[in-house]
């Protein structure tokens, strides 16, 4: 069975702060998934990493999440780890990125 | 060409210029006789028992052990052993060794470290200076007398 | 309570200035991402899924009011206003910022506390039987020892970069409750037959992804020996350790690939060298260390036990505290209370600031100032009066920290998981937290007794799931969160490690299929002292795989 080829998202830790962050169309970062460029070419993606990798001076364990394009026309994550890592712990429903709504 | 780091500063890597050699241990045992001890330097794995040193502690003045990662803390054990073992010649730590580790190298009995350009401008020298070993702060010493520091 | 000197200051002090700098060398290029790791590691800072995490040490499980109170400030100036009590006697801090860690740090050492080598593959903290200096079972209290291995282990230079971490763990009672067995050294205080003090040395234990039971290195060690046995253990380990493989690089793997026989040869060997070598430590050093362990001066008047009968009895719910939550001091007048972090469908190990100060209040009221962690993420009030016992949990109760459960199904040990732990496979909390919740009658809990269920979100059994009774491993099956249960797992001196059952199960089916097993048991066991555990012993793991996997076992 082969496995899906899914498109990606860049993810990284902001480093100071420690938060979940994304890459976006633009190049720069966002706290939101939904706001993550989602890249169809896994070489184009590879590249974005890379691009991620350089910038360490801010960040911290970039890589690449399999992502999907949601109902709402936005990228949403495949896997549940990363869909926990766009949310926050279950237990603390008031704590984490699921807090700001 | 690579940088060594005392306690006094970077310097130089000298050895070679002044006619010194290095050799791999596994090569050591060929043409003994024809080097001159005070010129010898035996480069040997991290990995060697110390049962195997020990018959080449008089005929070399400098032991030089490889730190293949600044995670594989193998030769701190071995240069202890080394001194623990009556080795008093000069010893060497070469390759990936951060400053942050410069403390930790001296007092396991390492006189000095060996580190390329890139890390020397990366760490520069104040960066390795401020680790050289407080033993006022040093709780090993305080509890067991720890010897092994010494930079001939 | 070990008290800081002058010296100790001084460590923890510079400790936290060398940290300042590598968190600023870090923002400026000196330091990579990959050598900063381990050295933000060995000072107790992760980072975990959503955020950093800061595991802080509390060495051997003990602290004063002063401490805890300061745990508390902690938690509301720079995190959410919780802790986690973990099991290995640290608190961990879920949301610290990198920038605020250097200061964090300082507020600990205000205190005489810090977070080093609270990670990283070095010696961690120190762990100890968290009723050690109070229990009626006690040899010799082991925190003098384990203080002593503390102080040995801080920024060791020969061992800051081991294979892989290194976990010791202390008991001074024949009654193993630090879980000596699986810890990479496990020492237990002994008496040789000329009754001197000394040391049973065990190695190799550990749980992971091969679980072992650690074995006897060396029957007895004396005192006066330890620190040169201690370092040649380490340093064999650190020349021989596998750094090939990280799931084959702790010491269990060297004991069991080598041979413990052959390990002894070479431990000692390197023993006599370290021991001619250097020089015991100084005898008023060590004295030093032990006449700070000496137990408060108790209250010695006799506790009125008709007024504490007549408490007792009036009140159901002190009595089923006393019951589940009281253990016996060596001081007839004296108890020991642990307080369960347990409630029903909490988080497991979870306290907010608020409790942690009602808490630290009741030390320096009612407990000589004294408070423990245990590894089952409670917290102990080693030394109270009996007599105090009703007034006592009358605050806890207020505070929501008199559940009486101590021991039983809702006691449950479960590691952050994938709601916090970056290399957790699934969540384990929430697990946690719906079983509590579906056996939330604590009646029906005393019925069924005694029962260690433990929790682990990964592989890496940072929630004893081998040695829970019943123990339970959160793993990613194909993209969905899956539940292994391991059976007849057991952390003490009887130690053994569970057996898997089975094929997983989701997320939706492990509280029923748990609640098979216990309807299995109640329905098999004979009488209320036949615990869990003895029946399992006693009648192998087949009845309850049938009880958890009820179609296979009709089809067959």
């Amino acid at each position: 069975m082969a496995r899906i080829q899914y498109p990606k998202v860049v993810t990284a830790n902001h480093l100071l702060e420690g938060d979940v962050i994304y890459m976006t169309a633009s190049g720069k970062w966002s706290r939101k998934h939904e706001e993550a460029k989602l890249f169809e070419d896994p070489q184009e993606a590879e590249l974005a990493l890379k691009m991620a990798q350089g910038q360490a001076h801010m960040l911290a364990g970039a890589y690449l999440a399999d992502a999907q394009l949601g109902s709402n026309g936005k990228p949403e994550p495949v896997h549940f780890r990363e869909a926990f890592r766009t949310r926050g712990p279950s237990n603390y429903p008031n704590h984490g990125k699921q807090a700001e709504g | 060409m690579s940088v060594i780091v005392r306690d006094n500063g970077f310097e130089k890597d000298t050895w070679e210029l002044e006619g010194g050699i290095f050799i791999d241990l596994e090569k050591y045992g060929q043409d003994v006789m024809e080097r001159d001890p005070s010129k010898t330097a035996i480069d040997i794995p991290n990995d060697v028992t110390i049962e195997s040193l020990k018959g080449l502690f008089g005929s070399a003045s400098m032991i030089r052990i490889p730190f293949p990662s600044f995670a594989d803390g193998r030769g701190f054990s071995l240069a202890k052993q080394l001194r623990q073992h009556g080795y008093d010649g000069r010893l060497r730590a070469k390759g990936h060794i951060i400053a942050d580790q410069y403390g930790f190298a001296r007092v396991c009995g390492f006189d000095e470290v060996e580190i390329d350009f890139e890390m020397a401008g990366r760490q520069p020298e104040e960066q390795w200076m401020a680790r050289i070993p407080d033993q006022e702060l040093s709780y090993q010493k305080r509890l067991m007398g720890q010897r092994p520091l010494r930079n001939v | 309570m070990y008290n800081y000197n002058q010296f100790d200051h001084d460590f923890v002090r510079n400790r936290v200035d060398q940290f300042r700098g590598q968190v600023g060398r870090r923002l400026d290029g000196s330091l990579t991402e990959d050598e900063f790791k381990p050295l933000r590691l060995m000072n107790g800072l992760y980072l975990q899924l959503h955020a950093y995490m800061l595991r802080v040490a509390i060495p051997y499980g003990t602290l004063n009011s002063r401490q805890m109170n300061q745990l508390a400030m902690i938690a509301e100036k720079w995190d959410k206003g919780y802790g986690h009590f973990t099991t290995r006697q640290n608190i961990q801090y879920n949301w610290p910022k990198l920038k605020d860690t250097p200061d964090i740090l300082d507020a600990l050492a205000d205190v005489e506390m810090h977070a080093i080598q609270t990670s990283g593959n070095c010696v961690r903290n120190v762990t100890a039987d968290h009723f050690a200096g109070a229990a009626a079972d006690e040899i010799e209290d082991p925190r003098p020892t384990a203080e002593l291995l503390r102080q040995w282990s801080m920024d060791h230079p020969e061992f800051q970069f081991l294979p892989r971490k290194f976990k010791i763990a202390m008991t001074g009672s024949p009654n193993d409750r630090a879980v000596t067995k699986a810890h990479d050294i496990g020492i237990r205080m002994v008496r040789n037959e000329n009754n001197e003090p000394g040391y049973e040395i065990l190695i190799g234990g550990g749980l992971g992804r091969t679980p072992m039971i650690g074995k006897v290195v060396r029957e007895f060690l004396p005192k006066a020996d330890l620190l040169p046995y201690i370092e040649a253990i380490l340093q064999v380990y650190n020349l021989h350790g596998r750094r090939d493989n990280k799931y084959k690089a702790r010491i269990k793997i060297l004991v069991h690939e080598t041979g413990i026989d052959t390990l002894r040869e070479w431990i000692e060997e390197a023993f006599e060298t370290q021991k001619a070598y250097h020089q015991a430590p100084p005898q008023e050093m060590i004295d030093a260390i032990e006449a700070q362990f000496q137990p408060p001066e108790f209250d010695t008047a006799e506790v009125d036990e008709e007024k504490l009968a007549d408490a007792l009895s009036s009140d159901p719910l002190l009595r089923s505290f006393v019951e589940t939550n009281v253990s016996q001091h060596f001081d007839h007048n004296h108890a020991i209370i642990t307080i369960s972090l347990k409630p029903i469908g909490g988080t497991p190990g979870d306290a907010t600031a608020d409790q942690m100060r009602v808490m630290a209040n009741l030390a320096q009221a009612y407990g000589y100032d004294e408070l423990r962690i245990s590894h089952e993420q409670n917290v102990i009030l080693p030394h109270v009066r009996r007599d105090d016992l009703p007034e006592i949990h009358r605050i806890l109760k207020e505070a929501g920290l008199a559940t009486a459960n101590v021991g039983l199904l809702s006691d449950m040990i479960a590691c952050p998981g994938m709601d916090y732990c970056a290399l957790a496979t699934a969540r384990s909390i929430p697990v946690a937290q719906e079983l509590s919740n579906a056996f939330e009658d604590l009646k029906h809990q005393q019925d069924i007794g005694p029962l260690k269920i433990k929790i682990s979100g990964c592989i890496n059994a940072c929630g004893h799931h081998h040695v829970g009774h019943i123990g339970i491993l959160g793993l990613d099956k194909a993209g969905v969160e899956s539940y292994q249960i391991t059976l007849g797992g057991d952390g003490t001196e009887t130690a053994s490690i569970g057996e898997r059952a089975g094929p997983g199960f989701s997320y939706e089916e492990i509280v029923p299929a748990v609640s098979r097993l216990l309807d299995l048991y109640m329905e098999i066991r004979e009488g209320k002292d036949d615990t869990f555990l003895d029946v399992y012993r006693r009648v192998g793991a087949e009845p309850f795989k049938q009880a958890l996997y009820p179609e296979e076992a009709e089809s067959v």
